[in-house]
């Protein structure tokens, strides 16, 4: 069993117990100190707008917030511990170079208003990244500011929206394979549009024919991910974006899965219009437990003048942000968020592309592919591969199938792996495949955790043909906590605690 | 390649049992004229040394807040955060783990989620907060589609006092989902306006407190008269200290608050990543964007956390999800909710008071200069002055001699007609001497 | 009682139909733990959704098979959701509608026709 601090319940050996700050005391403590006298000051002059008594939450001591949030961090599984396999996420090291650079206090400690002379680095820093993003993606354009993934993808959508209004021309409609993120319809229908799905071939890729019969007149714009949520290549690429042109709509690619072609293949060679790129993915910032993202777009010349503000020029005395639609952005759709963007993962992603360069951002594509293709190979025998017939790419997806009969789903699977010391691979998504498990080991891993994750499926599945359901049935049990129940957290939410009646 | 573990022996392995005789094989669904022949045209790998001479070189070009009298505020404030919480926020099992989807293996991030919902249902004083949005401005955005769908009605009007980059980020979003929004001329003082503006299809109000000109007001008429109309109010905060002091949100009617919680635990970061808050009152909880935390039992009975109410999302509902929003804030909340948990609500207070302090220092050293006008009537910490020239010319000026003097209104909105007001902004972080330079600085460049 | 392919039931009462989802939608839905129901007063044709019926991991339409003006939400649904699954085809009702059509109803499956339809799927 490996060290997850698992093995045992909370409260034992290396696993401690911690309730709720809330169960602590401390509701007129502070850990923190302030000068006395000034801040018991006058507010006389706030007078009927101030609160009447401070606001009803404890504070800890500096040894109680430490142990705290350390006991709490014991619960959590993380990419430090072990291969995290959640396909189309990009589970990959975080390089601690990029924490130390994005902490100096020219970074960090910069205020976005401050006057455009005292922050010229960090424009150049932007500007580099714009540089690096553009280079590998063969575009000619990238608006930096959107705030994660799925906030990009409704950039590229307003881009592509103002484009077709600029001409007069109120396209109602997008087209998005059935196997699409959910992102992908959320965000069209957030831009205003209906979304209409095209259908899938038996060997996972889009139905050309379906494409064409659905691209009419009125479809703003086709959403395709490449490679594909299944982990596939969409060969017939260039006859998409050739068909989504030829009926006058843009195309958009979801750059969820650009880990996988990175210095391989541009883009913007593909026939590309807009394409989201997930600096948390394949740029390797943090995940942070959930957060924060980064998703700048990069753009086509068709639509590079519809890009959001701030953009940045490069005036006579330096580098310059234009954050009003005038002049040169005269265009421009207006502001996605307040500010220029994330620049913490901006210098996070720089430190990242520097430090790998243009070779080694092509080895990280090719070791990534190559680690898939490994797992793919190594775990068939056992486990019924989607799509068999070819080379999948960054990632390898498995069906159900080979489930049928045993009294075991892909849940109970996923949930027995937790036991193994793994975090579960990514299932159910996506939706085109029955019970499904999508891997993706990413380039960071070293044979040797390659290898033991395969051994460790390989008797999993073993298990499952000896009959031995409850293992996966009762799974995780080794964990901090089994099976929470979702349903009660649903039917009746309990989302902040409440003092005991 | 220090971050590349496979070695050409692993590759070479690897290869054989994948049955390919080369990498290039794998690649074979590309098309031949797409497939790139060699590297891409940017520089080759570096060492740490290297890139840190190179990105140290970047951040040497610019002036960082703490390096002298610094007072910018409007939307991003400068504060202490406390040595622990950013020890704590790069342990790894924090830094590089997940979403948490797999609770069993989550409860550390699930339960600090849990906390920070409760603090900020607190701090807004409303019933339930979600895991947070991206930042201050989208959340906004979002609570305007919220009142749409929650009233289904189409309009909304933005007070004169909210942040411009709010309003903006608010009408792209709305923009697109037909939501037609209306913002008032940009005014100090007058949620009058607001009042006079709303109609039948005014599905909300959305008004900021302290607003973009510094100003603290009662919002309590507006949201009275924006029920009786059968509007919602929303209030937007960017200054998360405030909540020491001022009435909270809720106390004063808000039906949805949603602030910036960058003042709290993250630092100023040349403006993200930030962190959203989002809160709104019990009933309209399905309603609302974002990811929620919720508490259960495992099969043991033991207590324990889970996203829930997953179906208003996106990976569910796809086309008709509340929002298309899949990442929230993560890193940051817990940032927010550590720093918050060290605070206390009593310290949270006297953080505020302090502030309020400073900020009364600044305002009075200001208003004493020759030409100088305070606008601001009623501040927390951040105060408008109208100057004898132009604000941003004095800034630069001021900049040039070592001096930040805070954000000149014309940078926010030059269409306002406000090109001689400066927003000057004061912390628990400035210093007296700091604000002595400024006042001497300033008389000295209006003196020209 | 009669029932649509897509597994709605109708029970008609003079010119009200009570309609809800079937014993098998609810097993296969799993735990039901929101329902959305319609406004009073909104009018319907058959085959327009009526309700959203929402499980852990997924959300449901369920559509109208009748046509005519809801007039009355089964709002206990928003307290105890889980009646859905204890009697789906009783108390668990989502809707009553005042029938455009009184007879529009005899054009669905009964009982015998419906489980023979199961059978099928």
């Amino acid at each position: 069993m490996s060290g997850m601090g698992a093995g045992r319940r909370a409260g034992s050996a290396l696993l401690q117990d911690e309730p709720l700050i809330f169960e602590l005391g401390g509701w007129d403590k502070s850990g923190v100190d302030f000068p006395p006298g000034e801040a018991d000051g006058d507010t006389s002059d706030l007078a009927g707008l101030t609160r009447a008594a401070p606001p009803r939450l404890p504070g800890l001591s500096e040894p109680e917030t430490l142990r705290h949030y350390v006991r709490l961090s014991q619960k959590n599984h993380a990419i430090d511990l072990a291969l995290y396999p959640l396909g189309s996420c990009t589970m990959k090291h975080n390089p601690r170079l990029g924490e130390k650079m994005a902490r100096l206090a020219g970074f960090a400690d910069l205020h976005p208003l401050a006057p455009m002379s005292t922050v010229q680095g960090a424009l150049q820093v932007m500007d580099a990244l714009a540089h690096w993003l553009k280079t590998l993606t063969g575009m000619p354009a990238v608006a930096l500011s959107p705030k994660a993934g799925a906030h990009g993808e409704l950039c590229g959508l307003l881009a592509i929206r103002a484009a077709h209004e600029a001409r007069g021309d109120g396209r109602k409609t997008v087209l998005a394979p059935t196997s699409a993120h959910g992102t992908n319809p959320a965000t069209a229908a957030q831009a205003g549009y209906q979304v209409r799905e095209i259908a899938q071939t038996a060997d996972g890729r889009v139905d050309l024919a379906d494409l064409a019969a659905k691209l009419d007149a009125d479809v703003a714009a086709v959403m395709v991910t490449n490679p594909n949520t299944c982990g596939l290549f969409e060969r017939d690429v260039l006859e998409i974006a050739r068909l989504t042109h030829a009926a006058g709509a843009y195309f958009y690619c979801d750059g969820a899965n650009f880990n996988a072609i990175l210095g391989r293949v541009r883009p913007g060679d593909l026939g590309v219009d807009a394409m989201h790129i997930n600096l948390h993915k394949t740029f390797s910032t943090p995940h942070g437990g959930g957060g924060p993202g980064a998703g700048p777009v990069v753009l086509s010349e068709a639509l590079a003048r519809f890009a959001p503000v701030p953009w940045i020029v490069h005036g006579k005395g330096g580098l310059e942000l234009i954050e009003e639609p005038r002049g040169e952005a005269a265009a421009a759709l207006g502001r996605m968020c307040a500010f220029h963007g994330q620049m913490g993962m901006f210098v996070r992603a720089l430190a990242y592309m520097m430090s790998h360069g243009a070779d080694g951002l092509r080895q990280v594509a090719d070791d990534a592919v190559l680690a898939a293709n490994y797992i793919k190979a190594r775990l068939s025998p056992v486990m019924s591969a989607a799509f068999p017939d070819g080379p999948c790419m960054h990632e390898a997806l498995f069906d159900d199938a080979w489930l049928e009969g045993t009294g075991v789903t892909t849940l109970d699977f996923a949930k027995a792996m937790i036991d193994a010391g793994f975090h579960p691979m990514t299932m159910y998504f996506p939706l085109v495949v029955h019970g499904a498990m999508l891997i993706e080991p990413t380039e960071t891993e070293p044979k040797r955790e390659l290898d033991r994750f395969c051994d460790a499926l390989i008797e999993l599945a073993d298990a499952v043909r000896a009959g031995d359901v409850e293992r996966f049935a009762g799974a995780p049990f080794t964990a901090p906590l089994r099976r929470l129940d979702e349903t009660a957290a649903a039917r009746r939410p309990r989302l902040k605690w409440t003092p005991q009646a | 390649m220090r971050y590349l573990p496979l070695t050409d022996t692993d590759r070479a392995e690897m290869l054989g049992v994948v049955g390919a005789a080369s990498i290039e094989d794998l690649f074979v669904d590309v098309p031949a004229g797409a497939r790139l022949a060699g590297p891409v045209d940017l520089p080759a790998h570096a060492g740490e040394l290297a890139v840190e001479r190179a990105l140290g070189a970047m951040a040497a070009l610019n002036r960082a807040a703490g390096a002298g009298p610094f007072f910018c505020g409007a939307g991003a404030y400068r504060h202490h955060t406390p040595a622990s919480v950013d020890h704590i926020i790069q342990r790894s099992e924090f830094l590089t783990s997940y979403t948490p989807y797999q609770p069993e293996i989550s409860q550390g991030t699930l339960q600090t989620l849990f906390e920070f919902q409760t603090q900020v249902a607190a701090l807004t004083g409303l019933d339930v907060a979600n895991a947070s949005m991206y930042d201050g401005s989208t959340a906004c955005a979002e609570a305007v589609l919220m009142a749409h769908r929650v009233t289904r009605r189409k309009g909304a009007v933005l007070s004169g006092g909210l942040h411009p980059h709010y309003a903006a980020a608010t009408h792209t979003l709305a923009h697109s989902a037909g939501v037609v929004t209306r913002r008032l001329s940009a005014a100090v003082d007058d949620e009058a306006a607001v009042v006079e503006a709303i109609d039948a299809d005014t599905a909300c109000v959305v008004v900021q407190n302290p607003n973009v000109f510094g100003t603290v007001s009662d919002l309590a008429a507006i949201a009275q008269a924006a029920h009786a109309a059968g509007a919602l109010m929303v209030v937007v905060t960017t200054e998360a200290v405030a909540f020491g002091l001022l009435k909270s949100p809720g106390e004063m009617g808000a039906d949805i608050a949603v602030a910036e919680g960058q003042s709290i635990g993250n630092g100023l970061n040349f403006g993200g990543p930030y962190v959203g808050l989002f809160a709104a009152r019990e009933a309209l909880v399905r309603q609302m964007p974002g990811r929620l935390c919720g508490e259960t039992v495992d099969a043991a009975g033991e207590r324990g956390f889970v996203l829930t109410l997953s179906t208003r999302e996106q990976h569910i509902r796809r086309d008709k999800a509340t929002s298309n929003i899949c990442t929230n804030s993560g890193l940051c909340a817990l940032a927010f909710t550590i720093h918050a948990s060290l605070l206390g609500g009593v310290g949270l207070a006297s953080l505020a008071g302090l502030n309020h302090a400073r900020g009364r220092a600044l305002a009075s050293a200001l208003g004493a200069i020759d030409g100088v006008e305070i606008l601001t009537p009623r501040m927390f910490n951040e105060v408008a002055v109208r100057l004898p020239k132009a604000a941003a010319a004095v800034v630069d000026a001021l900049a040039a001699r070592g001096v930040i003097a805070g954000v000149p209104f014309s940078r926010l909105d030059p269409a306002a007609g406000l090109d001689d007001v400066l927003l000057a902004c004061a912390t628990e972080m400035t210093t007296f001497e700091d604000i002595a330079a400024l006042a001497d600085a300033l008389c000295t460049e209006l003196a020209r | 009682m009669r029932f649509s392919k897509d597994h709605e039931w109708v029970e008609v009462a003079g010119e009200t139909a009570t309609i809800g989802i079937s014993a098998y939608a609810a097993e296969q839905l799993g735990d039901v733990v929101f329902v959305e129901l319609p406004e009073v007063g909104k009018t319907v044709k058959a085959g327009d959704p009526l309700a959203v019926v929402e499980s852990v991991k997924a959300a449901s339409d369920v559509f109208a098979p009748v046509g005519g003006v809801v007039a009355e939400v089964n709002g206990a649904l928003s307290d105890t959701p889980e009646t859905v699954n204890d009697q789906p085809e009783g108390t668990g009702w989502f809707v009553k509608i005042t029938l455009a059509d009184p007879g529009e109803a005899s054009g669905l499956m009964d009982r015998p026709s419906y489980e023979a339809f199961l059978a099928t799927l």
